[in-house]
């Protein structure tokens, strides 16, 4: 009895996973078909990928993704605007924070009272936002080395974002999926004493970058391992739509929060870093990342002038109240929308149809920027050896959460 | 350039039928085209030397509900040398939508087109690949239109619970 299968048990089940886009009749002489995922560490969560091997070199790459599919925009046209907000956090889950920043920037646009937002909610989102950005290019730049072989960079980093995780939880009470920025101002104010706090992390933080790039990224066997592979031309790369540090890492100067100057960035000083192409060729894994590690650096920036802001001109007054423009009833005028901003992964794109009758959008699809970068994977991958399809993979930084959404 | 000297500029280079109406509420301002004519257009707004939209950025697909009986896919276009945006919109009729694919010009739209396929059942005429993308191969209906009444089981699972 206690080994009975307790659910109705059909054969084909056995069979979903198998090689599906390509047939072993088609395969030439040497050719084989590999299986890599949906349970696989190096696909960072559940990729499936179907590859045609020549012995050790892939001749072609299959994604198979939605395992993770949790039917975010059909949950969104049946919830009212600041019920699907949380439903964003876990879209991108290392990086909550700019989700919600992204969508209730959206609505905010939509109701027409993006002007009235405090300067002090703008300036304390830009804080978290940055916050949660440096957190995901910690994952990135962590897990990335894990991928291929240098495993102190996982402690690091991690270690790290344990730090920033806390000073999230302070903040919001959750450690990764905060709904935090509501739509119209914010849950809390940020509690007594985070400033002096968060300043003492961004002190902490600087030493441990330099020496992560100096340990890590410089490393001669993470150089041999990343320079000259996957290497990706900018033409092509906008091409396919691929934004974030993938596109800054193949030497175009494009980030959304310069371009288009939403929230208080324009106010900030700050660089682009852009790929340069130092180890090898402009556009390969290595200047993927090196752009990761220099973003953290400018994040570390933001983040220190936002507060100096937060102590200072905008500082805390007893009569703030976040939630002052968070309004009682959401409920656009027809129109449709769409809204982008510069997630730690790329352009995070919201499209909105409101009907103007209802509290529920018509239609809200998100543009996830993991969706994009990953479509380009066969391009990146082909012709390569199997162990740079991992490199590959690691450098695009997907999160599956929003490749599936 | 302004969105009314983008519209005069396909007018003037294409012809008048290519915009059957524009909306100056919708952000980014938004022109809707014939389905017939998508491709040509597209073509022209990627190459044209003023406007170069370079960048594809989102393709979504929309169904208006059975009453209307229209689907529409909408096209978010964005110009990087010019800081231009356009959404382009397409009326297809619900019974059998159709239209043809925008892959030969953005390999971006390779995945987005999958969705749309996957989520109404919009045919992409000339896509590559057109398979389901995030839905199971063997899931039937598409879940995303208005009407969608989910299976009761697949492979033995209760789907509603």
């Amino acid at each position: 009895m206690a080994n009975q299968v307790q659910y109705i048990f059909d054969d084909k089940n056995l069979r979903v996973s198998e090689p599906s886009v390509f047939e072993g009749r088609d395969l030439k002489r040497e050719e084989m078909i590999v299986n890599i995922g949906p349970q696989h560490p190096s696909t960072h969560g559940v990729l499936r990928l179907e590859v045609i091997l020549d012995g050790e070199e892939i001749v072609e790459v299959a994604p198979h993704i939605g395992y993770l599919h949790r039917c975010f925009e059909k949950h969104a046209e049946n919830l009212p605007y600041n019920q699907i907000l949380p439903f964003t956090d876990r879209m991108d889950y290392l990086a909550a924070m700019n989700n919600e920043h992204a969508f209730a920037m959206g609505v905010e646009r939509m109701l027409g009272i993006e002007n009235d937002i405090p300067k002090r909610v703008e300036y304390i989102r830009v804080v978290v936002a940055e916050l949660n950005r440096l957190a995901s290019h910690f994952v990135a730049l962590g897990s990335y080395g894990m991928d291929i072989g240098a495993v102190t960079a996982f402690f690091w980093t991690m270690r790290d974002r344990e730090h920033i995780l806390r000073l999230l939880e302070w903040v919001s009470g959750a450690r990764m999926l905060y709904n935090y920025v509501w739509v119209g101002g914010l849950f809390y104010d940020l509690p007594v004493g985070f400033e002096e706090r968060c300043l003492e992390f961004t002190q902490y933080l600087k030493p441990k970058l330099a020496e992560l790039e100096r340990v890590v990224i410089e490393n001669k066997i993470f150089v041999d391992r990343t320079a000259n592979v996957g290497v990706l031309d900018p033409g092509l790369a906008i091409n396919y739509g691929i934004t974030g540090p993938m596109l800054r890492g193949s030497g175009l100067k494009y980030d959304l929060r310069k371009v288009d100057g939403y929230s208080v960035y324009p106010e900030i000083d700050f660089d682009v870093p852009v790929g340069e192409g130092k180890m090898g060729t402009l556009g390969d894994c290595w200047d993927r990342t090196w752009v990761r590690v220099q973003e953290c650096y400018e994040s570390v920036k933001i983040i220190e002038q936002a507060l100096a802001k937060l102590t200072g001109e905008h500082k805390r007054t007893r009569d703030f109240d976040p939630r002052a423009m968070v309004p009682k009833k959401i409920r656009p005028k027809a129109q449709d929308f769409y809204v982008r901003a510069e997630n730690p992964k790329g352009e995070l794109g919201f499209f909105f149809r409101a009907d103007g009758r209802s509290d529920i959008p018509f239609r809200c699809k998100s543009r996830g920027p993991s969706f994009v970068n990953l479509s380009i994977i066969n391009e990146l991958a082909k012709g390569g050896l199997i162990a740079d399809l991992i490199a590959v993979i690691g450098s695009i930084d997907i999160v599956l959460g929003e490749v599936d959404r | 350039m302004t969105f009314q000297e983008i519209v005069e500029h396909i007018k003037q280079s294409l012809a008048e039928e290519f915009v059957l109406s524009v909306n100056e509420q919708a952000s980014p301002k938004c022109i809707e085209v014939p389905a017939e004519k998508l491709v040509e257009l597209m073509a022209f707004l990627q190459s044209d030397d003023k406007l170069y939209f370079d960048s594809l950025s989102c393709i979504t697909g929309l169904d208006n509900g059975p009453e209307a009986g229209t689907m529409e896919v909408i096209y978010n276009l964005y110009s990087i040398p010019f800081n231009l945006h356009l959404m382009v919109k397409v009326t297809l009729g619900r019974e059998k939508p159709v239209i043809d694919s925008l892959c030969p010009l953005w390999k971006t739209a390779d995945w987005h087109e999958r969705e749309a396929y996957d989520m109404y059942g919009i045919h992409f005429n000339g896509h590559p690949d057109l398979r389901r993308i995030l839905m199971p191969a063997d899931w039937e209906g598409y879940p995303l239109r208005k009407d969608y009444e989910e299976q009761k089981y697949y492979h033995g699972v209760t789907v509603k619970y």
